[in-house]
């Protein structure tokens, strides 16, 4: 029973949170890739830069002495993902909007978003450091230990109260995102934007509003991901630059300009790596009783040493390039 | 005449440039510094042809680079007579028969298609039979991994000639960079950017934590020189011969690139990448191309790679960096003009000059903001203040690519377009 436990907590859940967060950025840009047609680099720096602005606006909150019974970097969260949506407004009226105007190629988009990538990570380590920074100023982190009424278990079913609000935020958001693609005018027109711009074009629909709610959308929706992810573990500087790979992964495995596929996307990266670093010997341990004598016992067996856990979702993106590149939900192929 | 006066006036510029740092800082401060430029402008040259005649946009240089300083490493260290002697080289061979006998069983399994079995069944035996294989040589691999470990260390080197270990680099970036070609080169070029930006942090993973290959972290040197190194003949020598090496392996390289690229071949390139469906239109193979040039400038990757890690004589896998070793690169080419060989090799003298200055200025800087915010406003500046100026510059870095995108498209010397091409 034990190891059944460990799994759920090992495998289950943490799929489940790892899975939630490249969800939330793959929606981001796997949106930005469909209507503004380049792969946004920046996006990771995006969640960076948004987790830095929560813990700004928590430390604040401290200092003044306000408590709340859920942690307080997830009360501010909405104040970091306005701040982070109007920073992505910003950057693309600097830096990406001169660009398009111009009509270059999408990959030179793709370059300056690697600029913008850069000058983030820069500002963002000159004024925090480089070291690793906790969301818990004078609160502790709740973790709740489920014990598990079944048989002779000792081990408990252990859940973070930061990864219980990202999963009931990512099943918000789902909901929130559904509605707003399908019910409302602006989500209509982003998606009509994205089948075929031309045509939305000379049917009137206003290009420039929906550009800039693809970049409210994003640019919030990576900021309130940093900020859950840093709640759970900590706040580090470099943490953008390995989410990005998985979440282009998670963007590109659902297919290209479909919201629901990237959240899709981002489950399957998040169990697949979970999945393929899991000691999976673990589970054949209450058979060693009736294990033939002929086989050794296996103490291992995992796909993936956990260093090397980035080659997970690269492989899965790689597989994905060559069977299937319009992703699993029919996205568009360029 | 005329039309070179622009060169003639930027690689001036330059040479006075260089003349200030030599008269500043000394002789073996200045040749060390010449000789990791030339070593940039290999890996430059790389870039734009893969970037400036074929548009295709490689982000994972640093992989292309380290492979090609561990495939140095490897041919041209000592060899490690405890790995020899003991059993490893019977079970690395044992490793590499479950990978033959893999490859084998791969091949059969995926051309199950001719048995006649229904599809479903088909992808379930070979989903089955890939983890199988994959669990089966992983398995002996690690096995084999923490003998060598426990052992000997690590495997050691070939002990054979540099110069072997350069071409050896060369190959194997090139061999890394015709796969990642043959999958992504058929898609939208942001998938190439995708692929190579995650195949370079798998390879730095790699050469990281396998340690009974390249020691991880531990780092390996001395690494041989192709020339007499500095303890037989003294420093400014043993550089400056590296440098003669190093320069006209630049010279060569550029000779003859720009022949090829005057020849039917390169205006082919340049067809291709100025309009895709009129050249393949007119018969041209263009996926094949794209991939002869991706695995081309990955070559010259894989040898500057190679040259950069001999220079520095140490193996060290963490010391690459994707800012060092991918994005500076960038900078070199965009700044000097891509699609202009003489833009990239001034790009890579000039940004490599920049770049090595800017840590003491950063670090002069931010001591002057210091002590001025100390005296006028009280200011008590953070601790790590010196690693947070060294960061400035990644900022720095990147705002030069947005601008130069944005303002100067083109570079410093932009590519020249023949009188047919206006």
């Amino acid at each position: 029973m034990d190891e059944l436990i460990f799994f759920i907590n090992k495998v289950l859940i943490n799929g489940t949170v790892i899975g939630s967060i490249y969800a939330l950025g793959a929606v981001g840009v796997t949106l930005i890739f469909g209507i503004l047609r380049f792969a946004h680099f920046a996006h990771g720096d995006l969640m960076t830069v948004g987790a830095m602005f929560a813990l700004i606006v928590t430390a604040l909150a401290a200092s003044a002495g306000f408590t709340a019974p859920v942690p307080m970097g997830f009360i501010v969260m909405p104040v970091a993902m306005a701040a982070t949506a109007v920073l992505a407004i910003g950057l693309d009226h600097v830096f990406y909007k001169p660009l398009r105007d111009k009509g270059t190629r999408p990959v030179v988009m793709v370059m300056a978003s690697i600029g913008v990538t850069l000058m983030l990570q820069g500002v963002v380590r000159l004024f925090a450091g480089t070291q690793s920074r906790s969301f818990y100023i004078g609160e502790q982190k709740d973790i709740f230990r489920i014990a598990v009424p079944i048989g002779d278990a000792r081990r408990t079913i252990t859940i973070t109260e930061p990864q219980i609000l990202l999963i009931v935020f990512t099943a918000i958001v789902v909901v929130a995102l559904h509605y707003f693609l399908t019910r409302t005018r602006r989500g209509k027109a982003m998606r009509a934007v994205s089948d075929n711009p031309d045509l939305a074009r000379v049917s009137g629909i206003d290009t420039q509003m929906v550009v800039r709610t693809t970049w409210i959308i994003g640019g919030g929706l990576a900021a309130a991901a940093g900020t859950l992810l840093s709640l759970d573990v900590v706040l580090k500087p470099d943490l953008s630059f390995n989410l990005l790979l998985p979440i282009f992964a998670a963007a590109i495995v659902g297919g290209i300009g479909q919201p629901f596929g990237a959240i899709a996307g981002g489950f399957i990266v998040g169990f697949a790596e979970t999945v393929s670093i899991f000691n999976w010997a673990l589970l054949l341990r209450p058979f060693r009783d009736i294990w033939p004598e002929a086989i050794e016992f296996p103490t291992r067996i995992a796909f993936v040493p956990t260093e090397y856990k980035l080659a997970v979702p690269f492989f899965i993106l790689i597989a994905v390039l060559i069977w299937r590149p319009t992703g699993i939900f029919k996205g568009r192929q360029f | 005449m005329a039309e070179y006066r622009r060169d003639f006036i930027a690689f001036g510029l330059l040479a006075l440039l260089y003349l200030v740092i030599f008269t500043t800082f000394g002789t073996a401060y200045t040749t060390r510094m010449v000789v990791e430029a030339t070593c940039y402008a290999l890996i430059a040259l790389g870039l734009t042809i893969q970037w400036g005649y074929a548009g295709l946009f490689n982000v994972g240089i640093m992989g292309l680079v380290a492979i090609g300083g561990f495939a140095t490493m490897l041919i041209s260290y000592d060899t490690n007579p405890a790995f020899w002697e003991s059993d490893g080289p019977a079970m690395l061979a044992g490793v590499f028969f479950r990978l033959l006998a893999s490859i084998v069983i791969l091949v059969g399994v995926f051309n199950l298609h001719r048995t006649g079995l229904s599809k479903r069944l088909r992808t379930i035996i070979q989903l089955i039979v890939l983890a199988a294989c994959y669990l089966w040589v992983t398995g002996a691999l690690d096995e084999t991994a923490t003998y060598i470990e426990r052992e000997a260390g690590f495997i050691g080197g070939l002990n054979m000639p540099v110069l072997v270990g350069w071409a050896a680099g060369a190959v194997v970036a090139g061999a890394i960079a015709y796969v990642i070609g043959r999958i992504c080169l058929g898609l939208r070029s942001d998938y190439l950017a995708i692929a190579t930006l995650g195949i370079a942090e798998i390879i730095k993973h790699f050469l990281k934590n396998a340690d009974w290959l390249t020691r991880g972290t531990l780092t390996v040197s001395p690494i041989e020189w192709p020339v007499p190194t500095p303890n037989e003949i003294g420093f400014v020598a043993a550089r400056a011969s590296y440098l003669s090496l190093t320069a006209i392996l630049v010279v060569i390289t550029y000779l003859l690139l720009e022949r090829a690229l005057n020849a039917p071949w390169g205006r082919m390139i340049k067809a291709i990448r100025e309009n895709e469906i009129a050249a393949s239109a007119m018969g041209k193979d263009v996926e094949r191309r794209r991939l002869e040039i991706f695995v081309f400038g990955a070559l010259l990757m894989g040898l500057g790679g190679a040259a950069l890690v001999t220079f520095a004589r140490i193996f060290d896998p963490s010391g690459f960096l994707p800012l060092n070793h991918t994005f500076l690169i960038w900078v070199m080419v965009i700044l000097g003009g891509s699609g202009n060989n003489r833009g990239a090799i001034f790009g890579a003298l000039f940004v490599y000059l920049i770049w090595t200055l800017s840590e003491p200025a950063a670090l002069y800087l931010f001591g002057l903001a210091e002590s001025l915010g100390t005296a006028l406003f009280n200011w008590q500046a953070p601790d790590d203040l010196d690693s947070r100026a060294l960061q400035m510059r990644v900022f720095v870095i990147g705002l030069t690519i947005t601008l130069v995108l944005r303002f100067a498209p083109d570079g410093v010397l932009p590519e020249r377009l023949g009188q047919d091409d206006k």
